[in-house]
């Protein structure tokens, strides 16, 4: 069980093709119950968003995406760094116009691409700037808001702007703004959270992950563990798997007996077979699963859904995430 | 098993390898999907198979690396060992260090005493280590110098190389050409200009907004970040030509005959729609491309039993004694095992209706992650069985 009302900023990282996005957006979903409103922020412009919840791709504009359970809302919005420079030119300097202009010449590309450390800190800016930002009646304009955000090689520089903007601009507005910036990346109110797979190469990302987050002070929230199975067989049988006591013989003649119409030795070989290799699967699971609970962090555990993910599945995933005790 | 897809040709993995004309495959594929063991997989088959090989992977997994010897990052190709050498082959393997791969590229341009200035140079600094783009162009700065130390001294007949975790797998083919034309862009020649002490390139930019532009960019930026971009241009501007068209070169090298891209893929929607992202760009730009890897593949031990049947028959056996619990078990498995692969081939095949004339090969998903050569061997069986 954990408590982050008082976590306004989400930071979703992971390896590749662990499903970072969709966790971000089942993590939005699952914050915005009861009557809640969450933010779902994307930043490196692959319009993930858009995809995983079928929608036309998202502007540079805040929108609602979802409605959660208990009549919560789920707003979306793709950050774009130059859109972004052109709004903290307007918001910061009342250059609005003279941003535009310079857009067209491309020169906001060209001053994102010359400081690699501008573009993080403008697309974390503008995550700030919502977390901030307040209504009418002086409370907060969202509950939450989740960033689907750089994977987890790029997290800790993506996330230490101050380190990264310093190396560039010592003095000066950008300098300012990147320590406004980590005023609230780096505090309390920002968990920063990575999703792996139960593989290896992603668990070990994780781990080398958490030691960077931890080293540039960074604040590290939960672990996601992504895409597990259920284990199908129980524990005994299992075992019997492992010592290759499986009755062979037994396994055909009740396959058989029971109605399927093949010869009982291959139908039995066939269901060993898959049995080894499901054990074999599941045992690499288990030793990396200790790995993760050797860091002592919150995690939650995620299905594998043999159907994929589309908005019904994310509902799902968000109603796990509430059942394992996020809220 | 034969082919995955009924409908999509073959990739014969064997065929490719084998083919004295390819000098150069490029395995490529979004973050994840496990190109960096397909390409050293298909290295390793090639070398045992004869052909003189270096592989040049970019991130590899720890275990692996260490399996291959690249653990130590020298920025050089080693030797591998326990490769068998019978057939007349041999493998190298390096891992790509960037900043290492940038600094050869000025030390080699310039004289000893501007190459200092230009390491020195903060922005260089900044460039070399945490550029976007700059991996992806150090790896085909990296491609295009093996290929010429091959073309030289004849030591390797092919060249395996590994793509950079991007954003997405385009940006191995954009990146270099885009950092190369933000070198070489009139931006950043204005910015150059005060340092070479002329007004030339100053002239010419005052009409679009000059003025506007760099006061505006130092005041987001620095002055200090203006100047030392300034210096960093003005230096390396007198030692050695375009970056644009040195990636450009590079490009080109991939735009030849001898070169075969292979797309790798996991049978996932992301990993399937940025492969035809790739496949299109490849086939609009004329590209050579061998063809698909669908990796981690679901296979069945026993195909002709259906899941309907699977479980049908399962949830007669659940009330039965332990035998029969046993056998109900394992037939839920495989029908949890049937339905992973269904909806495996219905993404290969939605991508095949797409790119009908795209080889494909298929590479089963194993029990365990790979990280000896034993298993890079087993996988470039697979590849070629496919």
């Amino acid at each position: 069980m954990v408590n982050w009302s008082g976590t306004a900023l989400h930071v979703v990282s992971g390896k590749g093709g662990a499903g970072k996005t969709t966790v971000a957006a089942a993590l939005a979903m699952c914050l915005a119950r009861d009557g809640k409103r969450t933010l779902l922020m994307e930043v490196e412009g692959r319009q993930g968003i858009a995809q995983l919840f079928d929608t036309p791709p998202l502007p540079y504009e805040e929108r609602r995406i979802a409605i959660a359970p208990g009549d919560g809302e789920v707003w979306a919005l793709a950050v774009d760094a130059d859109e972004a420079l052109v709004d903290y030119l307007a918001s910061f300097y009342n250059l609005g116009r003279a941003g535009s202009a310079m857009r067209k010449m491309g020169a906001i590309d060209f001053a994102t691409t010359l400081a690699p450390g501008l573009r993080d800190v403008l697309l974390t800016g503008k995550a700030c700037e919502v977390v901030r930002r307040k209504t009418k009646r002086a409370s907060n304009a969202y509950d939450h808001v989740v960033i689907d955000a750089p994977p987890t090689g790029r997290i800790a520089q993506f996330l230490n702007v101050t380190t990264q903007v310093s190396a560039l601009a010592r003095t000066g507005p950008i300098h300012r703004h990147a320590e406004m910036v980590m005023g609230v990346i780096g505090s309390p109110q920002t968990a920063v959270h990575l999703v792996t797979l139960l593989e290896e190469m992603p668990v070990q990302e994780t781990i080398d992950g958490i030691a960077e987050l931890r080293a540039a002070n960074l604040p590290v929230g939960a672990v996601f563990v992504n895409m597990t199975r259920t284990p199908l067989l129980d524990e005994r049988q299992s075992a019997r798997v492992r010592k290759g006591t499986l009755p062979k013989n037994k396994i055909g003649e009740l396959a058989v007996s029971a109605g399927i119409r093949q010869p009982a030795g291959e139908i039995a070989l066939g269901l060993m077979q898959e049995a080894v290799d499901h054990v074999r699967r599941t045992d690499l699971e288990a030793r990396e699963q200790e790995r993760i609970d050797e860091l002592n962090l919150p995690t939650f555990t995620l299905p594998y859904l043999s159907q994929g993910v589309a908005l019904g599945e994310l509902y799902a995933l968000a109603e796990t995430m509430h059942a394992e005790g996020i809220q | 098993m034969s082919a995955f897809v009924p409908t999509a040709p073959v990739l014969d993995m064997d065929a490719i390898l084998q083919d004295a004309n390819v000098h150069i495959i490029v395995c490529t594929g979004s973050g994840g999907v496990g190109k960096t063991t397909t390409a050293a997989a298909i290295a390793l088959r090639a070398a045992e198979g004869g052909r003189k090989v270096c592989v040049l992977t970019i991130d590899p997994a720890r275990r692996l690396a260490q399996a291959m010897g690249i653990a130590e990052l020298d920025n050089t190709p080693r030797p591998v060992e326990g490769v068998d050498t019978e057939a007349g082959g041999s493998l190298d393997a390096m891992m790509l260090d960037m900043k290492r791969t940038f600094d050869d590229v000025v030390e080699r341009h310039a004289d000893p005493e501007r190459a200092k200035a230009i390491l020195e140079n903060p922005f260089y600094q900044s460039l070399s280590s945490s550029f976007a783009g700059t991996q992806e162009y150090m790896a085909m700065e990296k491609l295009g110098q093996l290929h010429a130390q091959a073309q030289a001294e004849g030591g390797w007949d092919l060249i395996v190389v590994d793509t950079p975790p991007s954003r997405t797998a385009l940006d191995f083919l954009d990146a270099p050409a885009r950092l190369g034309s933000f070198l070489d862009g009139r931006f950043i020649r204005v910015l150059s200009a005060p340092a070479r002490g002329a007004g030339k390139g100053l002239g010419r930019i005052a009409s679009v907004g000059f003025g506007l532009f760099t006061s505006v960019l130092s005041k987001i930026l620095g002055s200090q970040v203006l100047n030392d971009v300034g210096s960093f241009v003005a230096a390396i501007d007198t030692t050695f030509g375009g970056f644009r068209e040195r990636a450009d070169a590079t490009y080109a090298l991939l735009k030849d005959s001898g070169t075969a891209f292979v797309v790798v893929a996991a049978p996932e929607a992301d990993a399937l729609r940025e492969a035809s992202y790739f496949v299109e760009r490849l086939h609009a730009d004329t590209m050579p491309l061998a063809g698909l890897v669908l990796n981690r593949v679901q296979e069945l031990s026993l195909p002709k039993v259906s899941r309907e049947q699977a479980l049908a028959v399962a949830e007669g056996l659940a009330e039965g004694d332990a035998n029969s619990r046993l056998v109900a078990s394992l037939l839920q498995l495989h029908a949890d095992r049937t339905a992973t692969m269904q909806r495996q081939q219905l993404l290969a095949a939605r991508f095949t209706s797409a790119h009908a004339l795209v080889p494909m090969a298929s590479v089963p998903a194993l029990a365990e992650d790979i990280h000896d050569l034993q298993g890079l061997r087993q996988i470039g069986e697979l590849l070629a069985q496919s």
